[in-house]
């Protein structure tokens, strides 16, 4: 019974930290670009606009849901759960410092995977439920799109395996442990590039975010969504943002170890630097790589989208699996 | 000149050295700029320089304007809401001549006149219709007392049916308002830097 409690607090605790990030993260989102595209952004609600996106959710709480005449209404409904129940999900297996993890299993790595496909399926739904010309359009793209990159996605989280020899998330970051230079991003490289294009391609943000491209499909899958049901797709979009930005530090950028691990005098000057903050600080950093991105490239064309997937990202991420063989077996890594 | 005996062998002639040599750079270039578009490519260079835009873009001071705080200066010149004027001793100008009236390219002011006690011609209706006045300045040059100004004021809204008619006692109180600033504009204009 008290082990029960605890989880739940856990989990409840995880799920405040998640939602909260995400509000700021919206919010974050729109002041950057706005700032990249010589705007302020918004600044009204609250000071410096720090309440926006509240006052948003408010908004989006008390707006009418419109439910498209002919739409499989249980499919309806059900598609943007499937997404937000998935995104919030696979935050039980992410370590957020050394032992605090809510589920501590071996094959995170699996879970991870399984979950951010199955999170597609709410797209896939949504956009054939809706019963609509654009949001079965934007459904067919979105589900081509996460397949193609799934494979990529998966191929680069390969040699990180090979390399911590484990599929639990805990121990592919304690394998970095030594210093800055044993994290994965540097003998990993290409891959880890290959993951950063993927992630984005997985998320379906920009530059391919082909799925809502409003200018050709006005917003793909979600064009008929509205009210609270709308804010579900919109809060798991942002909630995956945030994870595949946390997966991507904990696989290549070593979690929560911090990065002056192995200098003698900022190793100390630093030890009371809580790790959590170094996870935190690093999945920022990912979080403003794709903003960042998003602010500054124009959307690909689908068939170049998905040429970068098959022809680039598959093959190099696949030859990189040799060579971190290669490269073990003459024992350098 | 022997390179390793390559070129002698083929003829023996010096000239021929000299082609190859030139051939040998014509390659070399040709390789550099292949070489120089494929690290461009592999190394996304324009990606970059496209996100360093975007940063230096978000670290340059913006030039928006924060409305209801912040105003954009406006002309002493500016033709912005009606108003009446009275003398410095609180008599009304207006002597109801109907210039103004007659003017108004619009029709969007309605005079009626009538003896005050004192026997003087005053108005007893001055209507001016916000919805069909164009702003155009014209009564208040025909105006032979200097009564019917354009005030610089711009901010104004109509929220309900009806206030779009401003009577005479808001056209006056909107002249007791912007005196000041009107005196100020006109100053300004008259010293010849407006």
């Amino acid at each position: 019974m008290q082990q029960l409690i605890y989880w739940l607090m856990h989990i409840a605790f995880i799920l405040c930290v998640v939602l909260v990030m995400v509000l700021y993260l919206i919010l974050a989102e729109r002041k950057i670009m706005g700032y990249m595209q010589a705007r302020i952004g918004p600044n009204r609600v609250g000071p410096l606009g720090l309440l926006q996106t509240v006052a948003d959710g408010i908004k989006f709480l008390h707006k009418e849901m419109i439910y498209p005449e002919r739409a499989d209404l249980f499919l309806f409904i059900l598609a943007p759960m499937i997404s937000l129940i998935c995104a919030f999900v696979v935050w039980s297996v992410v370590p957020f410092a050394n032992g605090w993890v809510l589920a501590d299993i071996d094959a995170g790595v699996l879970l991870v995977l399984a979950l951010t496909s199955l999170g597609s399926y709410g797209l896939l739904l949504g956009g054939w439920a809706s019963n609509s010309q654009y949001a079965f359009f934007g459904a067919i793209r979105s589900m081509a799109q996460v397949i193609s990159y799934e494979i990529a996605m998966g191929f680069s989280l390969v040699p990180v395996l090979m390399l911590s020899g484990s599929m639990n998330l805990s121990t592919i970051v304690l394998a970095q442990s030594g210093s800055l230079i044993t994290w994965n991003f540097l003998p990993l490289f290409p891959v880890f590039i290959v993951y950063l294009i993927a992630s984005v391609a997985e998320t379906n943000r920009a530059p391919f975010d082909i799925t809502e491209g409003e200018s050709e499909i006005v917003a793909g899958y979600q064009v008929e969504y509205s009210g609270f049901i709308f804010a579900m797709f919109f809060i798991a979009e942002y909630a995956n943002m945030i994870f595949v930005s946390t997966l991507a530090s904990l696989f290549f950028l070593g979690g929560w170890l911090s990065p002056f691990q192995g200098i003698p005098l900022l190793d100390m000057l630093f030890s009371w630097v809580p790790s959590v903050f170094w996870l935190l600080a690093k999945v920022v950093l990912f979080l403003y790589l794709f903003i960042w991105i998003r602010a500054t490239f124009p959307r690909y064309r689908y068939d170049k989208l998905m040429m970068i997937g098959w022809k680039i990202c598959i093959p190099v991420s696949l030859i990189w699996i040799f060579v971190v063989s290669l490269l073990m077996l003459g024992g350098v890594l | 000149m022997d390179f390793c005996g390559i070129f002698t062998d083929v003829r023996g002639s010096a000239v021929n050295i000299y082609i190859a040599l030139a051939g040998l750079i014509i390659a070399a270039v040709i390789i550099v700029i292949i070489m120089n578009q494929w690290v461009g490519r592999v190394t996304l260079y324009e990606l970059f320089k496209g996100l360093w835009v975007t940063q230096s873009t978000a670290l340059s001071p913006k030039v928006t304007v924060q409305f209801p705080e912040e105003n954009l200066p406006t002309s002493p010149r500016f033709r912005g809401l009606l108003a009446l004027r009275r003398y410095p001793n609180g008599e009304e100008r207006c002597i109801g001549c109907k210039l103004c009236e007659a003017t108004c390219p619009a029709l969007a002011i309605t005079i009626e006149t009538a003896p005050r006690d004192d026997g003087s011609r005053r108005t007893t209706r001055f209507d001016i219709d916000m919805f069909k006045c164009i702003n155009c300045g014209l009564c208040e040059q025909s105006c032979p007392v200097d009564s019917i100004v354009l005030t610089p004021e711009q901010h104004y809204t109509v929220n309900d049916r009806g206030l779009n008619i401003l009577t005479k006692d808001k056209l006056l109180k909107i002249g007791e308002i912007t005196e000041d600033r009107l005196a100020k504009d006109r100053a300004s204009i008259y010293e010849g830097d407006g």
